[in-house]
């Protein structure tokens, strides 16, 4: 009887529905806090480029940062949170349909009556996607920080980009030129020039993630800069 | 029914010597991964610090017991024709839980085993107890059969991870154990150590070991 076309067929339903049952339930069950652990994740590392890496700093995220969204015009875009802007699936419909209207976050932060400006970045590497933050100064133009993550480069070569290493080489790079043209910045190797302030160093065997966050810098900073140039007049 | 009658039986002596074989088997004689060469893969990927270590191993020892408990609770009522793939759906629902657990209680530690917590699914120790055991056994025995070999797994990933970052980074558990003195004398800590090669030589330096105290494993 247990070897009958039937039985098998009842007893697979059966284990199919009891198993759709059960993940679905710990799914809607654990989702809220899931969500709170990739919100905090992202205010953490949106928090790190201007310094503020305390333990508990994100939970004054609000206070300390002013998030907008902004669109190609370099206008401030009412009624959207940043925080619900997928940037990595906006760009991809975007590949698809040229009419995509894109629409990215800004985050600023205020100290000492200073503005810093944090850009997101999301690009792809060889393996998925690359992303990342870059908080830019008053002046629209220096780089005084940038972070950036991945979800699965070779580690020791394409993962290398989310080190201090390769992260702390951004500092005090320069987007534009010095005719005020946007120029972003290169990942290329052998940028060991003194005073070079276009490009850093690649990361030796991961020259697709390289070009990656190259490609990443260079699309999504120029978006930004609309904008920037307006709050600058 | 079968569960209540295992426990009756095994209530005279703590453990008979069956059991105490069943627990006691897997932890060196017929260790999974040293002896019987399953689940290399994840004690390569997942080592090069304790923490994550300690996750994984609680992680693929909750999945073991369970699907090796589940599977032999309904051992008599899955059609052998589609016990592989039951079997696989058992695992696969029990690794989906521990991967959606870890994400909402110990974020940081799942973004650290990334894939590696998914892909529990497929370590051939748990799937290897399946069918070798659990298809065959009542719970209980097959309850200590899973902790004996899911504990085997667990110290050899543990004794990996504890030489990788000793070796590679001069920490236990994230804490500092080198100090900056050996440092300052010239003391360089090991990059092998951090790469995945680097637990492949300390796996072979505890197999070696293991079989220069046990002759019998010596062939020819």
């Amino acid at each position: 009887m247990r070897s009958s076309n039937n039985y098998v067929l009842t007893f697979a339903v059966i284990i199919t529905v009891v198993a759709a049952v059960l993940l679905a339930g710990a799914a809607t069950l654990l989702k809220p806090m899931q969500d709170a652990n990739r919100k905090k994740e992202k205010q953490e590392n949106i928090l790190s480029v201007v310094g503020k890496t305390g333990e508990n700093d994100y939970k004054q995220f609000d206070q300390l940062i002013t998030s907008l969204v902004i669109d190609e015009n370099g206008d401030v875009v009412e009624g959207v949170k940043a925080f619900d802007i997928d940037l990595a699936m906006d760009k991809r419909i975007k590949s698809k349909d040229a009419n995509h209207k894109l629409q990215y976050p800004l985050y600023v932060f205020e100290e000492n009556g200073k503005k810093t400006y944090i850009l997101q970045l999301a690009g792809v590497g060889l393996w998925g996607p690359i992303w990342g933050y870059l908080a830019l100064d008053e002046d629209g133009n220096t780089i005084k920080q940038a972070v950036f993550d991945h979800k699965g480069e070779t580690p020791g070569l394409g993962a290398e980009i989310n080190t201090d290493a390769f992260e702390s080489q951004f500092q005090n790079k320069l987007i534009l030129n010095e005719n005020n043209e946007f120029v972003s910045v290169q990942v290329t190797k052998g940028a060991k020039a003194e005073g070079e302030m276009h490009q850093v160093d690649a990361i030796s065997g991961g020259t697709i993630t390289s070009n990656g966050v190259s490609n990443m810098l260079k699309e999504d900073i120029q978006f930004y800069l609309t904008y920037l140039n307006k709050s600058q007049s | 029914m079968s569960a209540v009658e295992t426990k009756v039986q095994e209530a005279k002596p703590l453990l008979s010597k069956k059991d105490r074989a069943l627990l006691v088997d897997p932890l060196s004689d017929n260790n999974p991964i040293t002896i019987q060469v399953l689940g290399i893969c994840s004690a390569l990927a997942v080592t090069t610090q304790l923490k994550p270590t300690m996750v994984m191993a609680i992680s693929v020892m909750a999945v073991v017991v369970l699907s090796n408990f589940v599977v032999s609770l309904i051992r008599n009522l899955i059609p052998s024709r589609i016990r592989i793939i039951v079997q696989l759906t058992i695992i696969s629902i029990l690794v989906i839980l521990v991967d959606q657990l870890l994400q909402a209680y110990v974020y940081d530690v799942s973004k650290q085993l990334s894939v590696f917590v998914g892909l529990i699914i497929t370590n051939c120790i748990v799937m290897g107890r399946l069918e070798a055991f659990a298809m065959a056994n009542k719970p209980g025995p097959s309850i200590l059969d899973a902790i004996g070999n899911s504990a085997g797994y667990a110290w050899i990933i543990l004794a990996v991870a504890f030489a990788r970052e000793l070796f590679g980074s001069g920490k236990l558990f994230g804490f500092q154990v080198i100090p900056d003195a050996f440092y300052e004398m010239g003391y360089v800590n090991n990059g092998l150590m951090l790469i995945p090669a680097g637990a492949l030589f300390v796996i072979a330096i505890i197999i070696w070991i293991q079989r220069s105290i046990n002759q019998k494993f010596e062939e020819a």
